[in-house]
């Protein structure tokens, strides 16, 4: 395995030999982490971007994904040519701790007993990720970010970098995120959660069946109806109502003997956004391990950065450097604007440098992953600042 | 690059390497233009999206906001000075604002267009229409200038504020005129205060 390799978008695991200390205790080892790099890193070590991807996201941020076929989660960011650019920039994306595309999480094989680690894998948190990133620079001898650039969960880590690593970071870039988890946002996660618990498949998460499947995750008989109405719940939080009605209305579904869709006075997906939701929960249980995402959503309940930091959220960042921009959308409800301007004022407070600006967009929450020319604008003038 | 005249006034009479926030700061023309000739620590608010943007852009850090709800945010004497360009006739509340520049800057410079100017007057005393100027281009059914504001009103609220008057220098066109007549035939008034 070497580092000068530069294929484009190169898959990449590495076994790092731990111990990774976790915030609720305990230590983690030996540590995977499923990665891809784009670019090479300069003789100064002076221009590796960390891109951190969201709840559901993973390492291919700018390749094909190997289950969907479909390109990278964002493509529109990063790229040649685009805001965080191969031709300028030593990329890295990596999987998170707790997921299932690689990287250490419950559909990994624990060391002890040679069986998936199941809900025997510790519950971590955004910081525990953010600390498992940074034994990833150290091996590939990254050591100062020139930037950590992320969207919703993703920008959470990307608030979590300067306050945890504060030399290791000159620029933040956070989107559409949030500091801290409200009652609403954690309620919606436990929707989610329950309704995977609920599914009689579950099995208190032993699911594998002794295999762990393809990619090393949904192997066995998971609980897949529950994991498909939790990500339905959810994909409703990312869109906004002007978008759904924009997009669906109250069309009915086309039927073979009715084109333009006719009610069925029973409970076949009449509507247009039923039908949506339901492809949009089958297709998420393909590629997604119902246990990460129980721990995955918990570490983003427990996120709250203030709290990390004597209540007082300026204080997470009194140790940086780092300059911030922050980007929200004027249709996130998930993470509206005012969290993002919460944290504006923090960094006022601790007298960094912040930009911060609200898109306009239809799209709600899924904006910062759709086409946005504002938004790489912004993105692409600020990072080019110091580099 | 060339500065707006007022802008230019404000540039020039700024100290090197001070801290400045610029309340209003449109694209961020007059921070660059700190940030490069007189090394000075910028930050900007900015209402318009757009134009946070293009500040971004130029390497500037902007903060989308209103200045008459979001400097209440900043903590007192962060900046050496605060700046309000163009900017005081278009808020709810100028005196407020006004109390906000010098709670948050140990010094302000204020500019505006003025509208004691002797074409404003004529244009309403002999037109009997709201004034369309150069500096006031807006119809009146569209204006963003919501509290139009002469060189004295500015001066009677500077002296009830009990404010000091450090600077203060009169526009007409590109160049400077007398303070004396400053009232009737300033276009453009900027003024440094402290408190």
């Amino acid at each position: 395995m070497s580092t000068t390799d530069q294929r484009f978008g190169l898959a990449r695991t590495i076994t790092l030999p731990g111990p990774l200390r976790l915030d609720g205790g305990g230590l983690l080892s030996p540590v995977d982490i499923a990665y891809e790099t784009y670019g090479t890193l300069n003789a100064e070590g002076s221009n590796a971007v960390l891109v951190c991807h969201a709840l559901t996201g993973d390492q291919h941020v700018a390749s094909d994904h190997p289950i969907t076929g479909k390109p990278g989660w964002w493509a529109r960011m990063v790229g040649p040519g685009k805001p965080v650019d191969p031709e300028r920039h030593f990329i890295v994306c990596a999987n998170v701790l707790g997921s299932c595309m690689g990287s250490s999480g419950p559909a990994s094989l624990n060391p002890a007993t040679g069986a998936p680690w199941a809900m025997a894998f510790p519950v971590i948190t955004i910081r525990d990720m953010v600390r498992a990133q940074a034994m990833l620079l150290d091996h590939l001898g990254v050591g100062v970010l020139h930037a950590v650039v992320g969207g919703s969960m993703g920008g959470m880590q990307a608030l979590s970098w300067p306050a945890t690593f504060p030399e290791r970071v000159r620029a933040a870039v956070v989107i559409a995120s949030t500091a801290r988890h409200t009652a609403q946002n954690i309620a919606f996660h436990e929707v989610g959660r329950q309704a995977v618990m609920a599914d009689p498949k579950w099995r208190g998460g032993d699911y594998y069946g002794g295999g762990q499947g393809v990619n090393g995750q949904n192997g066995g008989d998971p609980p897949a109806a529950g994991l498909a109405v939790a990500r339905m719940a959810a994909h409703i939080t990312y869109l906004s109502e002007a978008g759904l009605t924009e997009k669906f209305g109250r069309r009915l579904q086309a039927r073979p003997d009715r084109p333009d869709g006719a009610k069925s006075f029973g409970f076949d997906a009449d509507f247009q956004i039923e039908s949506y939701l339901r492809h949009q929960g089958i297709a998420f249980v393909d590629r997604f391990d119902a246990n990460s995402y129980l721990y995955i959503t918990r570490a983003m309940d427990y996120f709250d950065l203030a709290e990390e930091h004597g209540g007082h959220l300026a204080n997470a960042f009194r140790a940086s450097k780092a300059r911030f921009c922050l980007v929200s959308f004027d249709t996130d409800w998930l993470y509206p604007t005012p969290e993002s301007r919460a944290i504006v004022h923090a960094l006022n407070a601790a007298g960094a440098p912040v930009s911060f600006v609200e898109l306009s967009s239809p799209f709600g929450h899924d904006a910062f992953l759709l086409e946005s020319p504002e938004m790489n604008r912004v993105v692409d003038g600020f990072l080019r600042v110091g580099a | 690059m060339t500065l707006r005249p007022d802008l230019a006034i404000i540039a020039d009479n700024v100290a090197q390497g001070s801290r400045v926030l610029d309340v209003g700061c449109g694209d961020g023309a007059l921070m660059a233009a700190l940030r490069d000739m007189h090394g000075v620590d910028a930050r900007g608010l900015e209402i318009e999206a757009v134009n946070v943007a293009a500040a971004v852009s130029r390497g500037l850090s902007v903060i989308q906001g209103d200045a008459d709800t979001d400097l209440a945010d900043y903590p007192d004497a962060s900046f050496d000075y605060a700046i309000l360009s163009q900017t005081l006739q278009t808020t709810r509340r100028p005196d407020a604002v006004l109390d906000q520049l010098l709670r948050i800057g140990r010094r302000a410079f204020v500019s505006f267009p003025n509208f004691a100017h002797w074409r404003v007057r004529a244009s309403l005393l002999w037109g009997g229409r709201m004034p369309v100027t150069r500096l006031l281009p807006e119809q009146w059914f569209d204006t963003p200038n919501i509290h139009h504001v002469t060189i004295d009103d500015f001066r009677a609220l500077v002296k009830d504020r009990g404010l000091t008057v450090e600077g203060a220098w009169f526009l007409s066109g590109d160049k400077q005129t007398t303070s004396a007549a400053a009232n009737f035939l300033a276009e453009h008034a900027v003024f440094l205060l402290k408190n």
